[in-house]
């Protein structure tokens, strides 16, 4: 029985392990470092952090706990499951009990059958037959015996009888020893019982639910720290005041005493503490769990962010006693999290960035292939007309009747304008940019308006009178941009022209008080400077009014009239045709000079545009010598001066100053045949237009007059060894000058004013010049700029080759590098004007020049005339302007020199 | 042959376009080229090569001055540098000639390190703008070979 109570209860228990196999059993205890391992002492932790955690867990488990457990709902519900769980382990284990009875009875009766058989078999045996009748009466006692007997079947023995069968000793003998075993049975029977009752008592004590259930606790604590002793997780209850009740932190930074019994307020301080408490509160409030992620920034942990689970716990009246929460450390995922996000985001932002980039590229490329094609075209036009105004200035100054003269005019002013309106249009990109650059020349008013005017009359094709009319306090001659007024003037007439069929169309110029509009403002100061004011001077605003009779604008067309490329309406575009570029530019042009276009229209009855400008008043007495470009050829006309005059006017056709009734209307008196002859015909105008400077023979024979009059110093020096010079040398350069010009007039090139201008000055006697530099390219350059100007020059490679080159030759002009080998520029220069104070190089001489000769004739001439020494500097702080002047130079060219630098230069020291 | 001359003409456009835009070359060079002309078909060409001759026995110059460690002498770095400044500022090479312009300063500061720096940038950008000029060379030759005039490129 014993043997059998044991499997029973082996049996049992491993029925619980099955039921409670949620639980490993052994986790908890093959821990080592079991933080909820009661049993173990406080004391022997290691590490003070393990002290904290057994401590915390012994006072949170055993007081607190457990009440806990009593009270909340859950509590109640885990224990009614323990309960459960075991109850249906013990109805299990009865279940097995019954089974294992109902075993041991069948066994024991079948025992029981064996028994009395063998014992049968024993009779037959033993022959004792007798017996049985006897011990039948008492067969209970008997099967008891039996039963016994069979239970101690391992240990059984056979009763040894030495007496002889059935002999009186015999039986006494067996009597004896059957009593003794009967003896001894009953002693086995008490001790069975005996045993049965202590096995009872260990059962009862055994199944008792107080054992069980702290076992499958002490499992399920098991697991719980197998599970969560590395997880970076937070666990606690609070009360209903958020006051924490337990708390568990496998990183604890705060003694348990610091925690238990206190809100969370109460214990951090930093961000995300207050929203914390406010959550926790929100879902007591509630009463619904929720879940939140959120940032701390305290002093105790720094920063980092919390996923938060709260849940309100409930006691068994329904009733809301505190929160459990959960926290676990994501700081590290929602960093990752942010960072991919704004990854995405930037990733986003530079595909948008790229996209536009790609967009913005796309229009540039655009603007730039308009743009260059503008500027192509402007110059396959512009090429081809300076050759038409080049030659009818040629043609200008050959003996010509007044009428001829009258047309040239027209003419030339016409193309001089044409030249300057596609220079304007390109220059419009430059307004825009910023870049243009007013210039501030002298003019005279009226004669731009009449000019204005005389050449919109030869073209009209229309029955229009033109009239201009300037009030007599509008002074003679201004300071302005005249080219840009001139631009402004012809685009508002040819525009009025445009959109009028009859009446007319004209110019009032009046003086007018400083406009509001200008008064202190910045950006007129600037426009002033521009234009070369400078508040000193009297300045006058002149306000000019373009008006005509025609079509007028209506009223809503007006804002954008200045637009470009916008017109009143598309009707229009299709009748008038025209850019709608014009009145931009206008306006551009006005506001860049510091004026105002306006305009005010009726329509059916006329439009008047009104532009106002600042203009500094230039004193008369100087008129002679001021003229600019346009003045000069308005000068060349053998006509009534009209300086003073306040009215024009042009009348169609008889109006016209064409008068003889000639071809007047469109563009018939502009022949194109004359005016693109063969090259070799231009070539011989050339040289005509040069005899004529001269005051030569305009007749003569023309391949006659080209040698002959090749100026004599043209391209003799160009070795720089003085006059001495062959008639094949001459000869040579000069066809090779002519070629040069030919192909200047066949080939499409903006030079070709310039070139004209050079022609004329050929005319004079070639001057000599000196090129001081060291720098071979700069040489080269220089060289091929001196080529296009028509000029030739000697070189010498540093100071001292200077100062020798003089000695030796008398030169008109030295370009003087500052910064050079073995003598500078400054020294050189110095030495020079030494030599021409005192008439000789001693100076030269003490600076270690070696002077071979000093030819005394040459430096009786020299000595009187002080030689123009220009330097050309790189502008640097070593190189400044002042040090030029302060060393005798007479002037500077800035490098890199341009061919305008230069020109301008030669201009001003060659005459 | 047109339409192929036209393209030709355009892509040598941007391509000059582009050489300005990145500062490789200044107006000087629109000078340079503006001086070119049937009297002297190859100026442009001449100079620029007496320019690149220039610029390797300028550098090559300067690079043995600096080599001798101890004993550089930075007069004659700087005199180097001032003809290659010179040089490139009349040749319209923006960026050699800034770099120039750098270098003098360093030079006169006798800042070895610095001096070496630009040197090499000077030698880098130097040859890079010869690769880019002959480019522009090609695509000139290109033109013209296929029947076209190479077109004056108004950098405005």
């Amino acid at each position: 029985m014993v043997c059998e109570m044991e499997t029973d209860h082996q049996t049992e228990e491993m029925d619980v392990e099955v039921l409670s196999s949620m639980w490993p059993e052994d986790v908890g205890g093959t821990e080592p470092d079991n933080q909820f391992n009661v049993e173990k002492p406080a004391g022997d932790s290691d590490t003070l952090k393990e002290v904290d955690i057994a401590e915390k867990r012994t006072m949170a488990d055993l007081k607190r706990l457990p009440d806990l457990l009593d009270t909340t709902d859950q509590g109640s519900s885990q224990l009614t499951n323990l309960v459960k769980q075991w109850e249906y382990m013990q109805d299990h284990a009865v279940r097995l009990l019954r089974e294992e009875l109902k075993i041991l009875t069948k066994q024991r009766e079948e025992a029981e059958a064996k028994e009395l058989k063998i014992i049968e078999e024993h009779n037959f045996e033993s022959e004792e037959p007798e017996n049985v009748p006897v011990l039948d009466e008492s067969s209970d006692l008997f099967r008891r015996f039996k039963e016994k007997k069979r239970d101690k079947l391992v240990g059984r023995k056979r009763i040894e009888i030495d007496e002889e069968f059935d002999t009186v000793a015999y039986w006494k003998q067996k009597a004896l020893s059957l009593e003794k075993m009967l003896e001894a049975s009953t002693e086995r029977e008490r001790r069975l019982i005996k045993k049965l009752n202590e096995s009872l008592k260990t059962m009862e004590s055994h199944s008792a639910p107080v054992e069980e259930l702290t076992q499958n606790l002490k499992r399920a604590e098991g697991f719980l720290h197998f599970i969560l002793q590395n997880a970076p997780i937070v666990m606690g209850h609070q009360d209903k005041d958020l006051r924490y009740l337990f708390i568990y932190n496998k990183f604890p930074t705060l003694r348990e005493h610091d925690i238990l019994g206190k809100t969370d307020v109460e214990i951090f301080h930093g961000g995300g503490v207050k929203e914390s408490e406010d959550f926790k509160r929100e879902v007591l409030e509630k009463g619904k769990a929720s879940k939140r992620e959120i940032t701390f920034e305290t002093d105790l942990f720094g920063s980092k962010t919390f996923l938060i689970y709260v849940e309100p716990v409930y006691n068994k009246a329904r009733e809301k006693i505190g929160i459990n929460y959960m926290g676990m450390e994501v700081t590290d995922q929602v960093r990752k999290r942010e960072k991919m996000a704004k990854l995405r985001e930037d990733n986003a932002v530079r595909k948008a960035m790229e996209s536009e980039l790609t967009k913005t590229i796309h229009i540039t490329e655009e603007t730039m292939r308009a743009k260059q094609m503008l500027a192509t075209m402007s110059h396959e036009i512009r090429s081809p007309l300076s050759g038409v105004v080049g030659m009818a200035e040629i043609l200008s100054t050959t003996k010509l009747d007044k009428e001829q003269r009258q047309l040239l005019n027209v003419m030339i002013s016409s193309g001089d304008l044409v030249l300057q309106l596609i220079n304007d249009i390109l220059d419009l990109s430059k307004v825009e940019s910023g870049v243009m650059k007013l210039e501030a020349t002298k003019f005279r008013p009226r004669e731009v308006v009449k000019h204005v005017l005389q050449t919109a009359a030869a073209s009209l094709k229309k029955e229009l009178t033109l009239e201009g009319n300037i009030a007599d306090e509008v002074p003679i001659l201004v300071v302005g941009d005249v080219l840009r007024i001139r631009q402004i003037l012809t685009n508002l007439i040819s525009n009025a022209i445009k959109f009028t069929h009859q009446g007319k169309v004209g110019i009032k110029l009046k003086v007018i008080p400083e406009p509001s509009f200008a008064n202190g403002l910045e950006l007129n100061a600037d426009a002033e400077e521009q234009n070369g004011l400078t508040e000193t001077e009297t300045s006058v605003w002149i306000r000019c009014d373009v008006y005509d009779t025609g079509i007028g604008i209506p009223e809503n067309a007006l804002p954008c009239l200045f637009k470009k490329y916008m017109q009143a309406s598309a009707d229009h575009a299709r009748k008038y045709g025209g850019t709608g570029l014009g009145l931009a530019i206008c306006k551009q042009l006005v506001e860049l000079m510091g004026g105002q276009l306006t305009v005010t229209s009726q329509v059916d009855l006329g439009s008047t545009f009104t532009f106002i400008l600042p203009y500094k008043v230039a004193t008369s007495n100087d008129h002679s010598d001021d003229q600019d470009e346009f003045s000069d050829m308005v000068d060349h006309q053998p006509e009534p001066d009209d300086s003073t005059e306040g009215y024009f006017q042009f009348k169609p056709l008889l109006g016209s100053i064409y008068s003889n009734g000639g071809p007047v209307i469109g563009n018939n008196f502009l022949p194109h045949k004359v005016m693109l002859p063969s090259p070799v015909k231009l070539i011989n105008g050339q040289s005509e237009a040069v005899q004529v400077e001269n005051g030569g023979c305009m007749d003569g024979p023309r391949h006659e007059t080209r040698s002959g009059h090749c100026p004599e110093s043209a391209h003799q020096y160009e070795n720089g060894n003085g006059p001495c010079h062959s008639k094949e040398s001459e000869s040579c350069s000069s066809s090779q000058a002519s070629s040069e010009m030919e192909s200047e007039f066949t080939v499409s090139s903006p030079r070709e004013e310039e070139k004209a201008e050079t022609v004329v000055k050929e005319t004079s006697k070639q001057p000599k010049i000196l090129l001081v530099e060291d720098n071979k390219i700069n040489i080269m350059v220089a060289k091929s700029m001196m080529k296009q100007l028509g000029y030739t020059f000697d070189i010498a490679n540093n100071g001292v080759e200077a100062v020798t080159a003089i000695n030796g030759s008398s030169y008109d002009l030295v370009l003087m590098d500052v910064c050079m080998p073995v003598l500078d520029g400054l020294k050189a220069t110095r030495l020079i004007r030494s030599y021409e104070q005192s008439g000789n190089w001693d100076a030269a001489v003490e600076a270690g020049v070696d002077i071979k000769t000093l030819e005394d004739k040459q430096l009786c001439v020299r000595s009187t005339n002080r030689l123009p020494i220009i330097a050309m500097t790189a502008n640097t702080l070593s190189e400044s302007s002042e040090e030029c002047y302060a060393n005798g130079m007479d002037s500077f060219i800035s490098k890199p020199v341009t061919l305008q630098k230069l020109k301008e230069c030669l201009k001003q020291y060659l005459h | 042959m047109d339409a192929h001359v036209a393209q030709l003409q355009m892509q040598y456009r941007n391509y000059i376009l582009s050489l300005y835009q990145q500062g490789f070359l200044d107006d000087q060079f629109t000078e340079l080229k503006s001086l070119q002309d049937d009297g002297s078909p190859d100026f442009v060409a001449e100079v620029l090569s007496l320019f690149f001759d220039d610029c390797v026995k300028l550098v090559g110059n300067m690079a043995r001055a600096l080599d001798q460690i101890g004993t550089v002498d930075f007069c004659q770095v700087g005199a180097n540098v001032h003809q290659l400044k010179g040089s490139s500022s009349s040749v319209g090479a923006k960026r050699v000639k800034g770099l120039c312009i750098n270098f003098k300063e360093l030079c006169e500061a006798k800042n070895y390190e610095g001096c070496v720096r630009c040197l090499q940038q000077v030698d880098i950008e130097y040859k890079t703008l010869k690769a880019k000029l002959q480019d522009m060379f090609n695509l000139e030759k290109q033109i013209v070979q296929a029947g076209g005039i190479v077109p004056q490129v108004d950098i405005n």
